[in-house]
């Protein structure tokens, strides 16, 4: 589904992504771990197509598509979606108004018919109701007076609606209690674990691996993924720390 | 009240800006719209502004008033809309205002509060948009009068330039006289935030729409709040789309 070839990515200059490859197939979930300041978001960011992240060398083919020839609501269209670890506060745009038209927007690019808006408030009920976030929180501007937790349960509600086919999660655990973690978690399952879809997860910490369980786990050190294992790998970094697993 | 005298645009420095043509066929102006709250009250009052024409606010809040004042100020031609505010003891004073401006229009925005007594609060959030050759001036001050001890004053100053041959003037001004008193205050003409964009776009929203729902979200931030804040937001969100 992804593959990501001996990218070099810089912003502002600086090189942070140093040669990083990564392959990953339909069905999988993959976990990216790494202290700070390895790259992680940096990759996120360049995935998602962020202006100032600048590719310098190699290639990302998403489903045998130039990625990076992309603009990144071409990404989206496609089949991307980026999970923010500081979702943007947009106030007098409520939720419902820009999913229904971000929504309508992948679909018009893609050539598939519009959503009314009777048909998308079904599609937003259910998918708040796997968050377990009322309408009336939907109704309101767009992760404005949102607490933390609460913008990351947003997240998961606009990636459930917008249904990607493959989802870069970039810290979706940070800043959550252990319930909404719970909560997050179930609903990366119930959304994207699934024979044609695949997810990325940026972390730092094992726990949100507790309750979404990767296929494979690797550690981002220095702009290159330096190790790969299993789900038993997340464990040995808990435990030892990246410098002694890295 | 007698009629002031026309002022000389190129030597009054509160008239700085306006076209002195167009103020001409407006003189004299009406007295301005004098407003005393008293004690213990509150104020509201919206004004929107869409033709030729000076309108001026004056209020006068006694000790421990409050008011909320919101403004639309758009059109094709000159519009400026003038809010005076004197705060008494522990007042309170809001003013949300936006202007958009396209074509050759020139709005203004004009606003000035004053505290006169201690521990009084007020905030001015003004936003501006503006396309084509329009001019928009905002013209914005907080005054602290000595012994206004504990004021706490916030003022926003912003505008948005779609084309390069549009204007903005922002003039903030801050007089204090006391001590012991907070005043915040911002100014800048600029552009829409980049990770705003980048998050919209990162949903699929092409750019011109990403760039239409920001400036809906910049224009907002000054009517949030407003007793009518879904009919001003309704009238700036026209304007924009004219505009854009």
């Amino acid at each position: 589904m992804l593959v990501i070839d001996d990218l070099h990515a810089e912003v502002a200059g600086k090189p942070i992504l140093k040669g990083l490859s990564l392959t990953i197939n339909a069905g999988e979930i993959h976990a990216i771990m790494g202290p700070n300041g390895a790259g992680k978001s940096t990759l996120g960011y360049t995935l998602g197509g962020r202006p100032g992240y600048e590719v310098t060398g190699g290639s990302v083919t998403f489903e045998g598509r130039d990625l990076l020839a992309l603009a990144p609501h071409e990404r989206a269209a496609a089949g991307l979606f980026l999970g923010f670890q500081y979702p943007v506060e947009i106030p007098g745009v409520s939720n419902v108004q820009f999913l229904r038209e971000a929504l309508n927007a992948q679909r018009r690019q893609r050539g598939e018919t519009e959503l009314s808006g009777g048909a998308f408030l079904q599609v937003a009920k259910l998918k708040a109701g796997l968050l377990k976030m009322d309408m009336d929180m939907l109704k309101r501007p767009v992760n404005v007076g949102f607490s933390g937790g609460e913008k990351k349960r947003a997240e998961m509600v606009q990636m459930g609606i917008l249904d990607p086919k493959f989802a870069v999660l970039d810290e979706t655990d940070s800043g959550l209690d252990i319930d909404a973690l719970r909560i997050c978690g179930e609903g990366i399952n119930t959304i994207m674990r699934k024979p044609g879809k695949a997810v990325l997860l940026i972390t730092h910490y094992q726990r949100l691996l507790d309750v979404v369980k990767p296929d494979f786990v690797h550690v981002l050190a220095g702009g290159r993924i330096v190790r790969s294992g299993g789900p038993e790998l997340a464990l040995e970094l808990e435990r030892e720390g990246y410098e002694a697993v890295a | 009240m007698t009629a002031r005298a026309l002022p000389d645009t190129r030597a009054v420095e509160d008239w700085r800006y306006a076209p002195q043509a167009a103020l001409a066929e407006l003189w004299p102006l009406e007295a301005p719209d004098t407003v005393t709250v008293p004690a213990g009250e509150h104020f509201v009052r919206a004004i929107v502004l869409d033709t030729d024409a000076v309108v001026h606010l004056d209020l006068t809040l006694a000790a421990g008033a409050t008011a909320a004042v919101h403004v639309v100020n758009v059109g094709s031609g000159y519009g400026r809309v003038e809010v005076t505010a004197t705060l008494g003891a522990g007042a309170d004073f809001t003013l949300g205002a936006v202007q958009l401006a396209g074509g050759s229009a020139m709005r203004e925005i004009v606003a000035s509060v004053t505290h006169a007594a201690p521990d009084a609060t007020s905030r001015q959030i003004v936003r501006t948009v503006l396309g084509g050759q329009a001019t928009g001036t905002v013209l914005g001050r907080i005054r602290v009068e000595r012994g206004a001890i504990g004021t706490d004053a916030e003022q926003s100053i912003r505008a948005m330039l779609l084309d390069r041959t549009a204007t903005a003037n922002a003039r903030p001004e801050l007089e204090i006289f006391a001590d012991d008193v907070k005043c915040a205050h911002g100014c800048a003409v600029g552009e829409l935030d980049a990770m705003g964009l980048f998050y919209l776009q990162s949903r699929g929203l092409e750019p011109p729409r990403a760039k239409a729902l920001m400036l809906q979200a910049f224009l907002a931030e000054a009517l949030v709040g407003a007793e009518d804040e879904e009919r001003l937001c309704a009238l700036a969100l026209a304007a924009l789309e004219g505009l854009l």
